[in-house]
C-alpha cells in the first residue's frame, strides 16, 4: 500500500469503473461541494467516502495516509476558520477539503495513469483550435504523477545528507540542494523524452 | 547492422571564454554488432553516445546512421536509435512498469490490444512480467535499468546506445544487464567503465581529452586505456 495516491491494482467495482466516469464524478463532487454545509452533511459525506474506499478493497488506514501529509495545513485552516467564522465554518471548510482529497486519491488509487491520460486527451481534443496539444497535457499530468515519488525520494536524500553532516533543520540548507536536484532531474527527463521520440 | 558514420565531428559547449571542446575531429565508421566505448570522466564518450541518436548535434562535421544525418532527420533517427541513460529514473516517465513500456509505442500504428500484447512479450523477455502493475519507483536499481532497456527495445530500434547503464548498479545487477545486452539481436553501442562487459565485443573505441585515441579489438583497446589511466 502506498501513501502517494499511486495506482494499486485490483478488480473491485471501483477499479472496474471507466476512468471517464470516475473523473466526471470527481468534477461533479468538486462542483457540488460548494453546497455541502453542516456537520451532518460532512460526516455523511466522509462515511460514504470511506465506504467507497472499503468497496475498492482499501482500509481506513490507507484513506488516512492520503490526508496525513496535509494535517498541519488542515489544522491551520481549521484554527483560522474557527477564529474568523466560528467552529461550524471550520468543520465545513476542512471537511470539504478532506472529502475532495479522499475522492481524488480514490480515483488515482483505482485508475491507471494511462487511462486517466486517455480521458484527458479526449476531453481536451476540442481545444486543439486554441493551440492546446492534448497529448502534451496528458503527458504533463503523467509526468506530474510520476514525479511525486521522485521528489519524495530527493527530499529524504537531502534530509539524510544534512543529518550525516550534523546539520540541524535549516530551510535554506534543505531547499537549495532539493531545488538543484529537482532541476537537474527535470533536465535529464527532458533529454530522455527527446531520446524516446517526444519532440 | 546499421552503418554509423562520424565525419570530421567536433563539438563545443558554452559561449565566449567558457567555451569548451568536448569532442575534437572524430572520424569513425562502424557496422559491427557490438561496439564498446571507454574513456575517463570528461573524455567525450557520453557526448559521442548522444551524437548517435541526435540528442546532440555536432557544432562541426556530420553524424549519419544508415546514411541519414542526425542533424536533418532527427525524428527518423530516434525511431531507429534507442538510448539508455545511466540513471533509469530519468528515463522512466510513467508511474507503472507496464505503462512505461507502452509509452514507447504511443505513436505506433498498433491497436490497444496489440500494444498490450507487445508490452507483455517484452516484459516477459526481461523477467518483468509479474511486475507490470508495480509502481516503477518501487523497483530495485537493476529492475529499473531492465525496465529502461525494455522500454527502449519494445519499439524495435536498429541500434541501442547505452550510456554507462551499469554505473549505478552492484556487481550482480551489472552482470545481469551485461547478460541481457549480450543476448540482444540489435546492434549495441555500450559506453562503460565496466571493462569486463566488453570482452566479447567486436570493437572498442577509447576516448581521451575529447579525442578518439584508439579504435581496436577489445583486448588491445582496453590495454591502451589501462596505459592511459596509468
Amino acid at each position: 500500500m502506498n501513501d502517494l495516491g499511486l495506482f494499486v491494482p485490483g478488480s473491485s467495482p471501483v477499479h472496474r469503473l471507466p476512468a471517464g466516469v470516475k473523473l466526471g464524478a470527481l468534477v461533479a463532487l468538486g462542483v457540488a461541494s460548494i453546497l455541502l454545509e453542516g456537520v451532518v452533511a460532512i460526516v455523511v459525506g466522509l462515511i460514504v467516502m470511506l465506504g467507497l474506499f472499503g468497496l475498492a478493497g482499501f482500509t481506513p488506514l490507507l484513506a488516512w495516509r492520503q490526508v496525513k501529509p496535509l494535517r498541519w495545513i488542515l489544522l491551520f485552516i481549521a484554527v483560522f476558520q474557527w477564529w474568523a467564522r466560528g467552529w461550524e465554518a471550520a468543520v465545513d471548510v476542512v471537511g470539504v477539503i478532506v472529502l475532495l482529497v479522499l475522492a481524488a486519491s480514490l480515483v488515482t488509487l483505482t485508475t491507471r495513469t494511462s487511462a486517466l491520460v486517455d480521458v484527458i486527451v479526449v476531453v481536451l481534443r476540442p481545444l486543439r483550435f486554441l493551440g492546446v496539444k492534448p497529448e502534451r497535457v496528458g503527458l504533463l499530468i503523467a509526468l506530474g504523477i510520476r514525479a511525486v515519488p521522485i521528489a519524495v525520494g530527493f527530499s529524504a536524500e537531502v534530509r539524510d545528507a544534512q543529518r550525516a553532516r550534523g546539520l540541524g533543520p535549516s530551510p535554506r540548507a534543505y531547499a537549495a540542494p532539493l531545488i538543484v536536484k529537482s532541476l537537474r532531474h527535470a533536465d535529464a527527463v527532458g533529454e530522455a523524452l527527446v531520446a524516446r521520440g517526444m519532440e | 547492422m546499421p552503418v554509423v558514420e562520424l565525419t570530421g565531428v567536433s563539438h563545443q559547449f558554452g559561449e565566449g571564454s567558457a567555451r569548451r571542446t568536448v569532442l575534437a575531429d572524430v572520424n569513425v565508421r562502424f557496422s559491427e554488432s557490438r561496439v564498446g566505448v571507454v574513456g575517463a570522466n570528461g573524455s567525450g564518450k557520453s557526448t559521442f553516445a548522444r551524437l548517435l541518436n541526435g540528442l546532440i548535434i555536432p557544432t562541426q562535421g556530420d553524424v549519419a546512421v544508415d546514411g541519414l544525418s542526425t542533424a536533418r532527420h532527427g525524428r527518423e533517427i530516434r525511431r531507429r536509435v534507442g538510448f539508455c541513460f545511466t540513471d533509469p529514473d530519468a528515463q522512466i516517465v510513467m508511474p507503472t512498469v507496464g505503462e512505461d513500456v507502452a509509452f514507447s509505442l504511443r505513436s505506433s500504428d498498433l491497436s490497444k490490444e496489440q500494444v498490450a500484447e507487445r508490452v507483455a512479450q517484452v516484459l516477459g523477455q526481461f523477467g518483468l512480467a509479474d511486475l507490470a502493475d508495480r509502481p516503477s519507483h518501487l523497483l530495485s536499481g537493476g529492475q529499473k535499468q531492465l525496465l529502461a532497456l525494455a522500454a527502449v527495445l519494445v519499439s524495435e530500434p536498429n541500434l541501442v546506445v547505452m550510456d554507462e547503464p551499469t554505473t549505478l548498479l552492484d556487481m550482480r545487477n551489472s552482470r545481469m544487464i551485461g547478460e541481457y545486452v549480450s543476448g540482444l539481436d540489435t546492434q549495441v553501442v555500450l559506453v562503460t567503465h565496466h571493462l569486463e562487459l566488453l570482452e566479447s565485443f567486436d570493437r572498442v573505441l577509447v576516448f581521451d581529452e575529447a579525442r578518439l585515441v584508439c579504435d581496436d579489438t577489445p583486448a588491445a583497446a582496453v590495454e591502451h586505456y589501462r596505459r592511459l589511466m596509468g
